[in-house]
């Protein structure tokens, strides 16, 4: 293992980029207690909301900060026949849910299905200039910390919480320890931001950045486009994070500047000078630093049911002898679960599904990965491919590069945007038994329908499978 | 809120580490739009065949095991941010989670839905699920005004951890609601002062 724990450096007086947006957010502190944080932007999506909403109306409470809130319909919606009345009539009552809440407490931005701003929440914020550098973000799921790659405070919530911030715009939260988690280097030929991370938390395990708030930092960070950052920060939570965010740079603001929510004109001259502040300085303390060579990188997959079961994609599943005591039960559930055995190397194995999509990996950049390995190759007999945008913008520049065409010629086929089989909450459910390479977060039991067995992988890694209908090393 | 106090149970052992959310309530089952009913599905996928029917083997349909203490491997309700998983842990009927190291959004869930996560230390843990192996009935004792934990089986006790703030919530049965609305006049400064 490369990591190396480093002391912080003593006697630091700068404050950390989490420092600045934290206290910039103070509204009071409860003693001994939380701190009253003031939130910038809330997303809201049809499945932790309805219980907030009924919330407020069994106190009597309106919303008190409308246009602070962008409502999204994703995570219980199907990836096809979007125009068409939704079949299930639990998802469909929770949805009409969602839009008369809308409705009833006047909430100016809704994007319900179909509309052209709907889409997976975390992908829809950022491309409509929703999330933007200093914010405090937050939303009723745990990949809000995709938005920590502008430089936020950007973390998942309960419905409790959502209550919450409807009410006031303020939630109480203890301050988080902090660390910084550097990766010096550039990364190899096929090797990706994915990959980057899924490394991170089999190093880190599911729990070991749980209580921290992590500053992703370093040569391999900095070369990242927004689209890449995104996708480390937002499998911050994998490895428990409270959320992981990047300072924003040349590249954030140009990727901010000129969309529909962005500031303009001379709002704009001022919030870039305040953003061009928001960095961590010099000798600024962190509770925790890890340093990774981002060289040490290969392309990953998960081989277990969690994040945290990562390998190398030429790598061995660890022996038992290899995992600590109190470990094992959990470990042969594991294995036991996705029909692998310890010791045994994956590459090669006979896969049934791919799944490209999520709002790890269901932006353009990762369907033009994807697009680009498949080109000219035929798909797989053997796999089932659900191609999902993650936004009705991402389908359209699919469109509009020229990459659905490449996509069709190649055997697969797009659906239309939604978190789709990452979650499988609709019908796009990996039947039981069956092996899915897939480009979403998690890989728990189930998380892609019952008895369904999900291998995490980067959109290249996933190109190569759903091509040669194994896993298969994309370099190779 | 409901009040918290003291609890004296037995206890239900669950000693698998890493028990993420959708073990806890898998997503089909979040498409409710109440708080309701979701302990029917606490655990479904461990706890029920395909045709709905229990599955022996799992804890919950083992009837030597009873009681509102919950008692888990390290690294409890990681994943989503969920908080059906506390409604469902809430609604199942039990009172405490006990376990070495919690996730941070499914503990601040808990907390806010009157459920409290006990953090022990491994040791602790590991003699609790010892004990349990030994009498189904043992039973353990959660003081929280003294933050104290007790295996009655051996008289062991440990002091565990909780945000001063929190305690006070739980042991008054006030919710943060009450406090963020009572601070309206703050929120509106702030903004002004932007």
């Amino acid at each position: 293992m490369n990591t190396n724990e480093q002391t912080p450096p003593s006697g630091g007086q700068g404050a950390t980029l989490f420092d600045k947006i934290w206290d910039a957010h103070v509204v009071s502190s409860v003693e001994n207690g939380p701190t009253q944080l003031y939130i910038d932007r809330h997303f809201c999506h049809e499945v932790t909301s309805p219980q907030a909403f009924n919330g407020l109306r069994a106190r009597g409470l309106k919303v008190f900060r409308p246009d602070k809130t962008t409502m999204t319909a994703d995570h219980n919606t199907p990836t096809i026949d979007q125009d068409q009345p939704v079949k299930d009539p639990i998802s469909r009552n929770q949805l009409d849910t969602f839009a008369r809440n809308a409705a009833d407490f006047n909430m100016p931005l809704f994007y319900p299905l179909g509309h052209e701003k709907n889409g997976v929440v975390h992908i829809i914020g950022p491309e409509n200039g929703f999330t933007q550098p200093g914010m405090t973000i937050v939303c009723g799921d745990s990949h809000t910390s995709t938005h920590g790659a502008f430089g936020t405070i950007a973390f998942g919530i309960g419905t409790s919480e959502v209550e919450m911030v409807l009410a006031t715009q303020c939630i109480l939260q203890t301050r988080p320890k902090t660390m910084r988690i550097t990766f010096n280097g550039k990364l190899g030929e096929g090797v990706t931001a994915k990959d980057l991370a899924l490394y991170m938390i089999s190093k880190l395990t599911t729990g070991g950045a749980t209580g921290y708030f992590v500053e992703y930092a370093g040569e391999a960070i900095r070369n990242m486009s927004m689209e890449e950052r995104m996708t480390v920060c937002n499998l911050s939570i994998e490895m428990g994070a409270r959320g992981g965010m990047i300072a924003p740079d040349e590249k954030t603001f140009m990727y901010v500047n000129g969309r529909e929510f962005a500031p303009k004109g001379e709002e704009w001259e001022q919030k870039l000078a305040y953003w061009k502040t928001l960095k961590t300085d010099e000798g600024a303390k962190f509770d925790k630093e890890l340093v990774f060579d981002a060289a040490d990188i290969q392309p990953m997959i998960t081989y277990g049911t969690n994040p945290g079961m990562g390998m190398g994609i030429t790598d061995s599943i660890p022996t038992l002898d290899q995992i600590d005591e109190a470990g094992r039960i959990s470990f042969e559930k594991s294995l036991n679960y996705m029909g692998f055995q310890a010791g045994e190397k994956l590459e090669g194995k006979q896969i049934d599904y791919v799944f490209l999509g999520s709002c790890t990996n269901g932006r353009i950049e990762d369907f033009r990965i994807f697009a680009n390995y498949v080109k000219g190759k035929k798909k797989a007999d053997n796999v089932t491919a659900w191609l999902v945008p993650g936004s009705w913008k991402v389908e359209q520049q699919i469109r509009e590069e020229g990459l659905l065409d490449i996509l069709t010629e190649a055997g697969f086929k797009m659906r239309q945007p939604g978190c789709s089989a990452c979650l499988a909450m609709n019908d796009d459910k990996v039947p039981a038994g069956k092996y899915a390479v897939s480009t979403s977060n998690r890989n728990f039991e189930g998380r892609q329908g019952p008895g369904a067995r999900t291998i995490l992988a980067s959109p290249l890694v996933a190109a190569a499978a759903a091509i040669s209908g194994r896993i298969t090393d994309p370099r190779a | 809120m409901e009040k918290f106090l003291t609890l004296t149970s037995t206890i239900v052992p669950l000693p698998i580490e890493n028990v993420d959310t959708d073990q806890i309530i898998p997503a089909r089952f979040l498409k409710a739009t109440d708080k309701n009913g979701f302990g029917d599905n606490l655990f479904a996928d461990w706890r029920y065949n395909k045709d709905g029917s229990p599955k022996a083997d799992f804890v919950l349909n083992n009837s030597l095991y009873s009681g509102s203490i919950l008692v888990a491997g390290k690294n409890f309700g990681s994943g989503s941010s969920r908080e059906h998983a506390a409604w469902a842990i809430a609604g199942y009927g039990f009172k405490v989670v006990v376990s070495s190291f919690f996730a941070d959004i499914f503990q601040n869930n808990a907390l806010n839905n009157g459920v409290l996560p006990v953090v022990v230390s491994a040791e602790f843990l590991s003699e609790v699920f010892n004990a349990v192996n030994t009498d189904s009935k043992v039973t353990l004792t959660v003081d929280l005004q003294n933050q104290t934990v007790t295996n009655n089986a051996s008289g062991k006790s440990e002091n565990f951890e909780i945000n001063a703030y929190k305690k006070e919530c739980l042991l008054n049965g006030l919710d943060d609601i009450d406090y963020l609305l009572s601070k309206r006049d703050m929120i509106e400064a702030y903004e002004v002062a932007r």
